[in-house]
């Protein structure tokens, strides 16, 4: 690099953090203006998980009432799952196609990929708020109070790295599919991931089923879930911590890349 | 972190006369993946404080060209500038610089009218006392001081254009790029449009627009670049292009038969420079319309011609553009 290019380079990463921030402070005037409703969509599914399944039958007799331990990891990993890539995929569908207003972000100073980075950053912020506000029906909500022991450490690693593996997810959905493909790829896609991620049990107990065992092993949430289950109800038993975090940081990498790789294409011709 | 997307400039690619030029391409070329040579080896210069057209058909290669220019479109040859910075090379400081208003609609539909100019500011560095303070100068600039809380959706068609191009002057940028801004808008848009452009280009903003509507290139534009297929047919003021048209007066005839006697006579015709055909029609370029027409139709009725059509110009940017291209403008 010649002087001259060295000082254009820190000239635009200046510009660019500046940029940055200011689209930060956009999704959080959109998103404050919209807060009940994303409070409600994220908190809904959950605590009619955790009433009927932790409350309702426990109280009838139709399930041990420790059921409700099962759920505090399982419900909050799929909390981030589902808010981290709803919160960039759906957005980012309608930007690309019928508003177009992607355009316009991309003419914001800062790299293309600067614009992508940003949409993954803000969406893991809705992913972690999503998380915090499951909390408290998984707490409160089930018949007995689980019974939950927290290593912070794992719990504050895994949950940012779930995030983000979430929102690059979203990221890669929003530029490969079309508006109209959107509720097909919630249906065949997103729904099973969340179903078949050990949110509803732990994936050790799957050992009497060894090909779903194998299979799940393909679910970036699988990992996730186990996180959190170590991280917050260790006596059920759950994946080693280096399975874990090797299938987050693999699946961060892999989603990251191809997501930011394919906004960069769409993007620009 | 790297901030720049193309390889580090070599010290040769400062842009060459940046103090006159805000817009400068060597050579710059665009094809597109599957062959297509949408822009062909374009050399362009754009003088500081410019209103520059591109004027030239759909498909001429203009769109790409300001995409490659406002760095949406990564060129396959060439290179390019735009207030002295290297385009590829720092496409952000170069963004920082520029306005842009596209074909598209690209106004953020989840803000108010004000909050699009806002964050607009704020995007490009702006404080938030600056960028309140323009969002309110603008809004008034463009006329919609009283729909500053609508939101965008409830704006009509006409107010959404002036909005996007209130946009893209609420960071105050050096140049404007301007794509087809006026189509699709209804003639008294357009004209409204026109003065607000004509007011922006007088405070001395440089200002390139595309455009396939030759009264609005004659109208607005100081200079003149006529493209087709991707190359620079012909450049230079409205009145310099028309007078590369020696004739003064285009005579455009529907004629059956048109045969080659029947041209043969017209071309014989005292004051005519050329005759051509031009798809259906005969085109004669004569330097007076003095006695023409009645010679013409002496000459049909000569070889039992029938004319259909006759329709007697002053040469046009849209004869130069025929006279170039063999083509019309909008075919």
């Amino acid at each position: 690099m010649t002087a001259e290019t060295r000082q254009a380079a820190s000239g635009s990463l200046a510009i660019s953090l500046v940029t940055f921030r200011a689209l930060m402070e956009r999704d959080l005037k959109v998103l404050s203006r919209e807060f009940v409703p994303f409070l409600a969509r994220t908190a809904i599914q959950p605590f009619l998980f955790v009433f009927v399944f932790a409350y309702v039958q426990p109280k009838i007799g139709q399930r041990s009432a420790n059921f409700g331990d099962i759920l505090v990891p399982g419900l909050i990993a799929s909390a981030v799952v589902l808010q981290g890539i709803q919160a960039v995929a759906i957005p980012l569908v309608t930007e690309f196609s019928q508003t177009k207003e992607i355009e316009d972000r991309v003419m914001a100073p800062l790299p293309v990929w600067g614009v992508a980075a940003e949409k993954i950053v803000f969406a893991m912020l809705q992913a972690l708020i999503a998380a915090a506000a499951v909390v408290p029906f998984v707490y409160f909500v089930p018949l007995e109070r689980p019974h939950v022991h927290i290593s912070p450490l794992v719990l504050f690693t895994i949950l940012p790295l779930g995030a983000l593996l979430s929102a690059s997810v979203g990221l890669l959905i929003g530029t490969s599919v079309s508006p109209r493909q959107i509720p097909l790829v919630f249906a065949l896609l997103v729904v099973p991931l969340t179903f078949l991620g050990a949110v509803y049990y732990p994936w050790s107990s799957l050992e009497v089923i060894r090909w779903l065992q194998v299979a799940t092993l393909a679910n970036p949430l699988l990992y996730m879930s186990e996180g959190l289950r170590g991280a917050l109800t260790p006596s059920y038993g759950h994946m080693n911590y280096f399975g874990v975090y090797a299938g987050m940081i693999i699946g961060c990498i892999a989603s990251t890349y191809l997501g930011v790789r394919g906004f960069i294409r769409r993007v620009q011709s | 972190m790297a901030t720049t997307t193309g390889p580090a400039a070599p010290a040769s690619s400062s842009a060459p006369d940046s103090a006159q030029n805000t817009i400068v391409t060597r050579g710059l070329t665009k094809v597109y993946p599957g062959g297509t040579r949408a822009v062909d080896a374009l050399d362009l210069e754009v003088r500081r404080g410019e209103f520059f057209g591109l004027l030239g058909p759909n498909g001429a290669g203009k769109t790409t060209t300001v995409g490659m220019l406002t760095t949406r479109v990564v060129p396959t040859g060439g290179d390019m500038w735009v207030g002295g910075f290297n385009v590829r090379t720092q496409p952000v400081v170069v963004k920082r610089i520029i306005g842009v208003v596209t074909q598209f609609n690209t106004l953020d539909r989840r803000l108010t009218a004000w909050e699009n100019l806002y964050y607009h500011g704020r995007y490009f560095g702006l404080s938030r006392a600056e960028s309140r303070s323009e969002a309110d100068r603008i809004l008034e600039l463009v006329q919609l001081g009283e729909k500053r809380r609508a939101m965008v959706d409830a704006l009509s068609g006409g107010m959404q254009q002036r909005l996007l191009i209130g946009r893209a002057l609420a960071h105050r940028p050096e140049v404007l790029f301007l794509d087809e801004p006026t189509t699709g808008i209804d003639p008294q848009g357009r004209i409204a449009l026109w003065d607000v452009l004509s007011h922006l280009h007088s405070e001395g903003l440089t200002i390139l627009l595309t455009t396939h509507y030759m009264e609005e290139a004659e109208q607005l534009c100081q200079r003149l670049a006529i493209m087709d297929h991707g190359k620079i047919l012909a450049i230079g003021s409205p009145a310099e292009l028309k007078e590369r048209i020696k004739a003064s007066t285009i005579v455009t005839i529907l004629a059956a038969p048109a045969s080659e006697a029947f041209l043969a006579d017209l071309r014989a015709l005292s004051g005519v420079r050329s005759v051509a055909m031009r798809g259906e029609e005969i085109e004669v370029q004569a330097d007076t319309s003095r006695g023409l027409l009645p010679a013409i139709a002496t000459a049909a009725m000569a070889r039992e011609v029938e004319l259909t059509d006759v329709n007697v110009q002053a040469p046009s940017l849209e004869t130069v553009f025929i006279t170039l291209t063999g083509r019309k403008l909008r075919d």
